[in-house]
């Protein structure tokens, strides 16, 4: 038998290909390297050890009084109220979204422009922060989950209505041209096909924005707007360590329950 | 055919109706009330101080050109963040998730504790992690580079280990069958078909950190955000103007190439 083995054909190189390749390599080596200097590393607290150890043993010690007492200042209520203002926000949203959507979707039947400043606008308010708008808010009603509420509402739809616009560009046009051609108006398109191929989409979405809604509002109480933020900030100021680890716990266990329930739904409606 | 029967077939079809849909709606409309009464939200109140919004507004969109020269450092100082922010989470993640890929890593209970804790990690807003390790590291940018990276670990973990589950199989086999050991398995069998969706996981959440560092700053972890709360403080709003608009640009600039190379990375 032939002991000698074939020795494969080498590869073939794609000079072009290669040299992009280094390059962006390269460029990103420098770009790491770049964002190394100039950061003071050496600010760290000796204390930083302790201080994890602390919340740490207030996620496994909590403090149970503080869970429920009934005085509305406590770390159940606040929770609840978390996700009263993400509900209520993710609704708003929604509701804001749909224009919006119709407006960024980019359909056969629209000058290209149309939809491009859509998108633009919609980008806009995507990267206006949020802790902004809700500090904006509260100029407007005073502090308090009301400001948070709209702070969530408005933030909300550039993402949103970008998802929105992204399932009505999916939608399939045969279903319109059939209940065209068996004579329907204009109202029967939307009522019996645009909405119902489109609805299942909307839900998801809205399920989905309202996962994250649930982060967001959890945030907003850190600037005053309403939420389990506000208690947080509070403790993290008074170095109430326990505390923390406590409000730690609760939001995790409570942005957990919210995704697997949206979730659920999210998969019974597919 | 009667006139009835014709009637009959012009009429529109009607919906079949289920009454588990009623209760959804049901539980919708009190989920809607019980959460305004919680929040105390009356939309009669934005509207009557509508006024004082549109004022911050307008004195947004007068910004004061002069403050740029002092943002760009910061704003410079911002993007170091994201950049160290997403390398040191997406290289934790790629070991991670190797650790907790199921065709990977055999063993049940190992697997299924890294990801009990992963998911646990992936719950913790950024900025909540921001203000945990400005307490924890102290007031900089060092904490907002660990917030950072905690954050693009949650995301990148979760959606290359799903990558990495749905490969092509045929490929650790041969490795298998021919001797090699788990590495060579990874870097020979696994890696080549998942590397291009590593580098796009991490450029998305390089956009989202962007997005999240600018506002980290807010709470004391470095970066822009510390000029927004100085200028929201003193109510300096045409300051805050500049800022925004210099944090708009910028992430929609990065977002705008970051989606661009993930399209062609992807091709």
């Amino acid at each position: 038998m032939d002991t000698i083995m074939k020795k494969l054909p080498p590869r073939p190189i794609d000079v072009k290909k290669r040299i992009l390749h280094w390059l962006i390599t390269i460029v990103t080596i420098g770009l790491v390297i770049w964002s190394c200097t100039g950061i003071d590393f050496g600010g760290i607290k000796e204390t930083a050890g302790q201080i994890a150890g602390a919340i740490f043993s207030g996620i496994f010690h909590p403090d149970w009084s503080y869970v429920y007492n009934g005085s509305g200042e406590d770390l159940v209520s606040q929770l609840w109220e978390t996700v009263c203002i993400a509900f209520l926000g993710t609704f708003i949203s929604a509701i804001i979204s749909l224009p919006f959507a119709f407006w960024a979707a980019n359909t056969k039947h629209k000058h290209w422009y149309v939809s491009r400043t859509g998108k633009i606008v919609l980008a806009i308010i995507r990267s206006f922060p949020e802790i902004v708008l809700a500090l904006m808010f509260i100029k407007a009603v005073g502090p308090g989950s009301a400001a948070g509420v709209m702070a969530l509402g408005f933030h909300s739809v550039g993402m949103l209505a970008k998802l929105f616009s992204e399932a009505i560009e999916n939608l399939d046009d045969g279903p319109n041209e059939a209940v065209t051609a068996v004579g329907g108006s204009k109202t029967n398109i939307i009522m019996f096909s645009t909405l119902p191929n489109l609805m299942p989409a909307l839900i998801s979405n809205t399920l989905y924005r309202f996962d994250v809604s649930i982060r967001s509002a959890s945030i907003l109480g850190l600037v005053g707007a309403g939420g389990i933020g506000y208690p947080l900030i509070i403790a993290l100021q008074y170095r109430q360590w326990n505390r923390v680890g406590i409000i730690l716990l609760g939001i995790i266990i409570m942005v957990i329950v919210i995704d697997w329930i949206s979730g659920w739904i999210r998969k019974k409606l597919v | 055919m009667s006139s009835t029967e014709q009637e009959k077939l012009l009429a529109l079809p009607k919906k079949k109706f289920k009454i588990l849909n009623l209760l959804w709606v049901i539980i919708f409309i009190a989920g809607l009330f019980i959460s305004t009464n919680e929040t105390k939200t009356d939309l009669g109140a934005l509207f009557a101080n509508f006024g004082q919004f549109a004022d911050i507004f307008l004195q947004m969109l007068h910004p004061d050109w002069s403050y740029m020269a002092t943002v760009i450092p910061l704003l410079l100082e911002t993007i170091k963040m994201a950049i160290l922010g997403t390398v040191i989470g997406s290289a934790v993640a790629f070991i991670y998730s190797l650790l907790i890929a199921r065709n990977i890593v055999k063993n049940k209970a190992i697997t299924g504790i890294l990801r009990v804790i992963m998911n646990i990690i992936r719950t913790i807003p950024d900025l909540l992690l921001g203000a945990i390790f400005v307490a924890i590291v102290g007031i900089g940018p060092v904490a907002g580079v660990l917030a950072l990276a905690i954050c693009t670990f949650g995301i990148v973990v979760k959606l290359f280990y799903e990558a990495i589950e749905t490969i092509d199989p045929g490929p650790i086999e041969a490795l298998t069958a021919v001797g090699a050991n788990k590495l060579q398995i990874i870097v020979f069998a696994v890696l080549p078909q998942v590397i291009t969706y590593f580098i796009s996981y991490c450029l998305y959440a390089f956009e989202i950190n962007v997005r999240a560092s600018t506002v980290l700053g807010y709470i004391g972890a470095g970066g822009i955000g510390l000029y927004l709360q100085q200028t929201l403080q003193v109510f300096d709003y045409p300051k805050t103007g500049t800022i925004i608009i210099v944090i708009i640009i910028v992430v929609v600039l990065i977002d705008y190439v970051s989606s661009k190379s993930r399209e062609a990375l992807m091709q």
